[in-house]
Order: C-alpha cells, then sequence, then structure tokens
C-alpha cells in the first residue's frame, strides 16, 4: 500500500517536472525582460540629462526627442499605450552599467554603435535612429572656417566618456596638431565653459553641437564647421541574452523608418488596413501573424504608428521644427538620397 | 572560557565571508549571463584617449596603467596643495578668533560660519565658474612683475630649465641631513650643558649654502623660460613656454583649501581653548616671555588636542577631491573611473581598483598623523 503511494507520487512528481520544464520554455521564449516590463506596466527607458531634439524634458517633465519616441514605440507595442514609459536621465558614464544592472531596459539616448561597445561590455545594438558624425563649433569672429585652420595649442571642450574623446586624439594626431582636451562629466557644464572662453572649440557629434548651440548666451556668434571627422550612427541599445527583447526593440524601429517608406502616418494608419498593396497591409498588421513571432498581438505596429507616428514625423516634430537641423542629410529614406533602410517586415 | 569570547567575533567573521560571497557570486553568475569577461589584463592596453593635465609624459599611446598614475598623481597633486594652504588658512582664521581684536574676531568667525555652512560642491561650481568669468582672455590678460599671466585658459607662469637637475636635488637632500644631524646635536648639548643651540639659523643657512655651493662648484645652471603670447586664430590667444596651471586645479584647490581650512580653524580655537589657564599663569609666573609661554607650554598642548580632528580633516579633504569630476580637473576619478572606465567597460575592476587607491592614500595619512601624534604626546617618564 505504501509503495503504492510511494510510486505513484514519484510519478506525478516526474510529470509536474516535466510539465513545468515545457511551460518555462515557452514562458522564456516570450523573454524575461517583457515579461517583467509587462508585469510592471512600462518600459524602464534611459535617456540623456538633456540633449534637445533627442531627449529632453520641458518644464512639467515631459519628455521629447527621436530617442525618447523608440521608448514610447516600444511601450505602445508591447503596453497598449506610449505613455507607459519611465525615462531615467543618464551623463555619459552612467548609461552602459544603468543598462546591464538592470536598471533600465532600453538605453535611448544618443549612444554610438561602436565593435567593442557591441561585442565586450555585454550590451547589444539594435539598429541605428540617427547617422551623425563629429564636428567642430568655433567664434564665428574667429576666423576659423574649416578645421584645417586649427593651430597647436587649441583647448577643445567636450563630453567625458564618449566616443568624442577618441576621435578628437584621432584627428588631431592626424594633423601633427598638440591640443588641450577639457572634458566634463555634464553636457551644460561643457556649453558653460565653452560659452566663457576657457575653449577655443566645442567638439561633439554635430547634431549635438547643433542643440546645444541653443544654450549658448549668444546662439548666433557661434558657428559648426563643414568637416565632420567621424561616423556616430546612433542608436537604441538592450542587454545582452535576451533576443526576443532586442527583436521587439529592432522592429520598433524599423517599423516607424519602414512606415514612412510606405507613407503610412499616424492619421492615415486606420484607413492603411484596407490598402491594396500586401506590404502595407502586414505592416498594419491587417494580414500576417507577424505579431506572434515576437510574443505580440497583431495590432502592435499599427499602435506604434498611431500613437508614435512614423520616423518622418517624429523627425519633424523634434529636429526639424524646432530649428535644430531642418535638413535631414543622411537621415532620409533611401528612395529620397539617404541611407536609411531597413528589412522588410515580412 | 576562550571559546566563548571568541565565538561572536567567529561568527560576525562567517557572516561577513557569506554576504561577500553572495554578491561576488552574484556579479559573477551576472557578468557570465551577459558574457562580460573579467580581468585586469586591460590595464596595459593602449589608453587611446589624452589627458589635459599631467605631471608625468602622458598622451593616447600609452597604457590605462599609466593613464590611472596621470589620475593619481593629479589627485595627490590637489590633495597636498589643499592640505598646505588649509592648514595655513586654519591656524591663521584659528587664532584670529581667538583674538581679543573685535573686528578680527568676528571677521574670522563669519568666514567660518560662512563656508562650512555651503555645500562643497557648489563652491567648487562658484569659484570655477566665477573664475571663469572674472579671468580675462589671454589677449587681455595684465602681468604680474612682468612674467605672471592669469588667465581664462590657466595661470601662466615661468619655468626653469635646469642643467644637472639632480646635482641640484642631491645637495638639497644633503642640506636636510646636515639640519637633522645638527638638531640631534643641538638636543645632546642641551641636555648635558644647558646650552640652547641656535637651530633655526644654521638650518636656513644650510639650506642656503649647500645648494648654492652645487650651483657655484657642481656645474648647475637654471635659465628661466617666460610664457609668451600666442595667436591661435583671429580672437584666440594662448601663452606658450613656462608653466601652465590650468583654471580647473587652481578653482578647486581654492574651494578645497576655504572649505576645510574653516573645519581646521575650529579644531586649532578648540584646542588652544582646551590648555588650562593656569598654565599659561605658572609659565609666565616662573619667567618665561610671552612667546616662550606659547611655543613651549601653550602650544605643545594644544596640539595634542588639535592633530586627531585635524587628521580627519585631512582625510575629509583627500576624498573630496574626487568632486573634480564636476569642473574637468583631470583627477583619479575623472580619468579613470570615468573615460577609461568608459572606454573599457571593466566597470568592476576599475570601480574597485579606485576604492582601493583612495583607501590606500587615507590610510597613509593616517598613519603619518598618527605617528606624529604619538611623537607630541606626553611621555610618562
Amino acid at each position: 500500500m505504501f509503495k503504492l503511494v510511494k510510486r505513484l507520487t514519484s510519478v506525478v512528481a516526474m510529470f509536474a517536472v516535466l510539465f513545468t520544464f515545457t511551460t518555462e520554455t515557452m514562458a522564456a521564449k516570450k523573454s524575461k525582460t517583457l515579461k517583467n516590463t509587462q508585469k510592471k506596466g512600462f518600459v524602464r527607458c534611459g535617456v540623456s540629462q538633456g540633449l534637445p531634439g533627442f531627449s529632453n524634458a520641458d518644464a512639467a517633465g515631459n519628455w521629447t526627442g527621436v530617442d525618447v519616441d523608440v521608448c514610447r514605440a516600444v511601450a505602445a507595442a508591447v503596453l497598449g499605450d506610449s505613455s507607459k514609459v519611465k525615462f531615467t536621465p543618464l551623463s555619459a558614464k552612467e548609461r552602459f552599467t544603468a543598462l546591464t544592472s538592470n536598471e533600465i531596459d532600453i538605453l535611448s539616448r544618443n549612444t554610438t554603435w561602436t565593435l567593442s561597445r557591441d561585442a565586450d561590455i555585454g550590451l547589444t545594438f539594435v539598429g541605428v535612429n540617427f547617422y551623425d558624425g563629429q564636428g567642430f563649433m568655433v567664434r564665428k569672429n574667429s576666423g576659423i572656417s574649416s578645421v584645417n585652420d586649427f593651430k597647436a595649442g587649441v583647448s577643445a571642450c567636450t563630453n567625458l566618456g564618449t566616443t568624442t574623446e577618441l576621435n578628437m586624439r584621432d584627428f588631431f594626431n592626424s594633423k601633427g596638431i598638440k591640443y588641450e582636451p577639457v572634458t566634463f562629466e555634464k553636457a551644460d557644464e561643457v556649453v558653460a565653459a565653452y560659452d566663457a572662453g576657457r575653449c577655443d572649440t566645442y567638439t561633439t557629434d554635430k547634431s549635438g553641437l547643433a542643440a546645444q548651440r541653443i544654450k549658448l548666451s549668444n546662439p548666433d556668434d557661434h558657428m559648426v564647421l563643414p568637416e565632420t571627422i567621424s561616423k556616430e550612427p546612433l542608436g537604441p541599445v538592450v542587454r545582452q541574452g535576451d533576443s526576443v527583447w532586442e527583436d521587439i526593440v529592432r522592429w520598433s524601429l524599423n517599423t516607424m523608418i519602414e512606415a514612412e517608406e510606405y507613407g503610412v502616418t499616424s492619421a492615415n494608419a486606420d484607413m492603411m488596413k484596407t490598402s491594396d498593396n500586401p506590404a502595407v497591409k502586414r505592416l498594419v498588421g491587417a494580414e500576417g501573424e507577424l505579431g506572434a513571432a515576437l510574443g505580440l498581438d497583431n495590432e502592435w505596429s499599427l499602435r506604434i504608428i498611431k500613437q508614435v507616428g512614423n520616423y518622418g514625423e517624429s523627425y519633424k516634430r523634434n529636429i526639424a521644427d524646432t530649428g535644430i537641423l531642418p535638413d535631414r542629410g543622411p537621415n532620409e529614406l533611401w528612395t529620397k538620397g539617404g541611407i536609411l533602410y531597413v528589412p522588410p517586415a515580412r | 572560557m576562550n571559546f566563548k569570547k571568541i565565538l561572536p567575533q567567529l561568527l560576525t567573521l562567517v557572516v561577513v565571508i557569506l554576504v561577500f560571497g553572495f554578491f561576488s557570486y552574484n556579479a559573477q553568475v551576472n557578468m557570465e549571463n551577459r558574457g562580460i569577461t573579467f580581468g585586469y589584463g586591460f590595464l596595459s592596453q593602449e589608453s587611446s584617449f589624452d589627458v589635459q593635465f599631467s605631471l608625468i609624459e602622458y598622451d593616447g599611446s600609452h597604457s590605462y596603467f599609466r593613464a590611472y598614475l596621470v589620475g593619481l598623481l593629479n589627485t595627490i597633486l590637489v590633495s597636498v596643495i589643499g592640505i598646505v594652504f588649509a592648514t595655513i588658512i586654519g591656524v591663521v582664521v584659528g587664532i584670529a578668533r581667538l583674538s581679543n581684536n573685535y573686528l578680527i574676531e568676528r571677521t574670522a568667525a563669519i568666514y567660518v560660519e560662512f563656508f562650512r555652512n555651503i555645500p562643497l560642491l557648489l563652491q567648487i561650481f562658484f569659484w570655477y565658474f566665477a573664475a571663469l568669468r572674472a579671468l580675462p582672455l589671454p589677449e587681455k590678460a595684465e602681468p604680474f612683475f612682468g612674467v605672471f599671466f592669469l588667465t581664462i585658459k590657466g595661470f601662466f607662469v615661468p619655468a626653469f630649465i635646469w642643467n644637472n637637475l639632480d646635482i641640484f636635488i642631491y645637495s638639497v637632500i644633503a642640506a636636510i641631513i646636515a639640519i637633522i644631524f645638527v638638531r640631534f646635536y643641538a638636543k645632546k648639548k642641551q641636555e648635558n650643558q644647558g646650552i640652547q643651540t641656535p637651530v633655526l639659523s644654521i638650518s636656513i643657512g644650510l639650506l642656503i649654502i649647500l645648494p648654492l655651493l652645487s650651483f657655484l662648484l657642481g656645474g648647475v645652471s637654471a635659465s628661466i623660460e617666460i610664457p609668451v603670447i600666442e595667436q591661435l586664430s583671429q580672437t584666440s590667444f594662448t601663452y606658450k613656454g613656462g608653466l601652465k596651471l590650468p583654471p580647473e586645479l587652481i578653482s578647486l584647490a581654492l574651494a578645497l583649501s576655504l572649505y576645510t581650512a574653516t573645519f581646521i580653524a575650529e579644531c586649532v580655537r578648540a584646542g588652544v581653548q582646551g590648555v588650562s589657564k593656569g598654565q599659561k599663569e605658572a609659565a609666565a609666573s616662573i619667567g618665561l616671555t610671552p612667546n616662550q609661554v606659547l611655543k613651549l607650554v601653550v602650544m605643545p598642548q594644544a596640539l595634542r588636542i588639535i592633530i586627531p580632528p585635524t587628521t580627519n580633516q585631512y582625510l575629509n579633504l583627500t576624498k573630496n577631491s574626487s568632486l573634480a569630476a564636476a569642473i574637468a580637473y583631470p583627477d583619479l576619478v575623472l580619468v579613470f573611473a570615468g573615460t577609461a572606465l568608459m572606454q573599457t567597460g571593466r566597470a568592476i575592476e576599475i570601480v574597485s581598483i579606485t576604492m582601493l587607491t583612495y583607501l590606500t592614500l587615507s590610510i597613509t595619512i593616517s598613519i603619518f598623523m598618527n605617528w606624529y601624534n604619538k611623537k607630541i604626546a606626553i611621555k610618562e617618564k
């Protein structure tokens, strides 16, 4: 009798183990980060401490910018509401540690994609939402009109812990110019020091220069030199090791760019469900089962377009209309002479 | 019996080891999950970033370890400057607070209350950005004595260009050793024969004569290089030649010493007030002059009260120097725990090295001050 009970329990236990094992793998497929996000009810997003056009908070604490919109798109896709994002402002120095130590789930903070960052420190870059390059800002009355006019002894203000520091060295070394790097932790201090005359030039990504110029006491007295000394593909980053979450963030960004390509906007997205173009129908979830592959419902992409808009709308709202960089330059669609080109959603 | 005594300590030790073990195991698992490797090998890699101000030769082609040394030396430099000035200002203000002159006493009191009650980071920002706003551009700078230029880009001072610098340094070391001997014999002479020797004037004489001899006989020579203005573009200038102290160093040292001096001043005041009045009166009654009373009776006793809390202030100043990162002074935190950490991504390794370094610095200061404290403590005979 006892033996029978024992045997029975062991069999039940075995089944229980098997069953939990199978449900576990199903859940694991759904991704730990995704599960946590859905449980918490908001997306944890790391942004800058204030870079107009990319991630900037107004007096009421509302965040706007193209980097912010990536996180909003993910919130719309995963939680159904683009406002369900918790933003954490981070300095350049803190950003990667915040991501790897699980304080945030997406880092969308004008971060340059490089090999060592992608491969060496537990991060994965999911795409590019802004193609940038490093430039120099100088005073208009200095007579400097090109990077070739810099002379030995020039002092350059910049941010600590960025690719800028390395590019600057490469650049000045290649020209054989001895320079003085003055590096601050926060961008506001860089601006203040350059404004006061501590430095002859302020160097960072050109988009950053355009955005920070507004903060100077006399923006019109300064100009950005035409040369670009480096490639700075900026994009969102996630932790290494959660490929489902990585896919969700990547395809949220891709959806915004592809929506612009097919002319789907926040205003006409609902009507596009009945479009003749199957690619457009797939994009708004009227055809195919693309959401399921990501562990989401089929309306995920439609919500992104309706709530956040396509890439062009986001760019216009945050960067062009604010006067930061009216010209889209390389950040134009490949069909219009730019280099924005994303894999098809199918 | 003995076992009962040890047991609580043993338990504490086990708990501490378990807690540390748990955290390091956790860190290890997390790092493995995310494919982060652990190791100190990066220290020998090329750093590929530059630093604006360094006491040793350094540029981006040197290793991360060299960058660490640059940061460490800059931290030590600003701490030493800060400690020296904080001590001088602190002693002067502390004694001023004991003055019978109402104006002097009040001024000192207001200074102390003002500077010790404002957060240090704010003071650093104030001195830095106030200095940047107030200092002239290089081309508009009025030189002091024709050769010192205080500008927004730094304090440019003449530099010595040495020939046979080593011989000069040996002569200074020889002078110091000679002074130690003189002091030793002067003390013996006083103990045996009761005759006082003018040690101070002999010491100063030695310090002047021996290095002078190195110039005359040792072939040492030095020429002075004066900074010269140089044009970088139509509107921007800088100085070339000489020695340059960056404005970041000046404002950081200023903020640190003004802030810490207030606490040292209070230590000094407490120390002097802690010596009982009877001591002074007794000393005066056996015919010592006021100067001798201060030097032989009050100060030796006051120092015993002053030294321990002042040690704390020295430690605070050294640790507070890490606020340098806010104003671009390339100290250990900015160079190593800042740029190097970012470029390598080795957070745990770099932060642990940085913590260990500050610990070592603090313990070194502590040991030195304890030694000094013991030296001046009452020796029971």
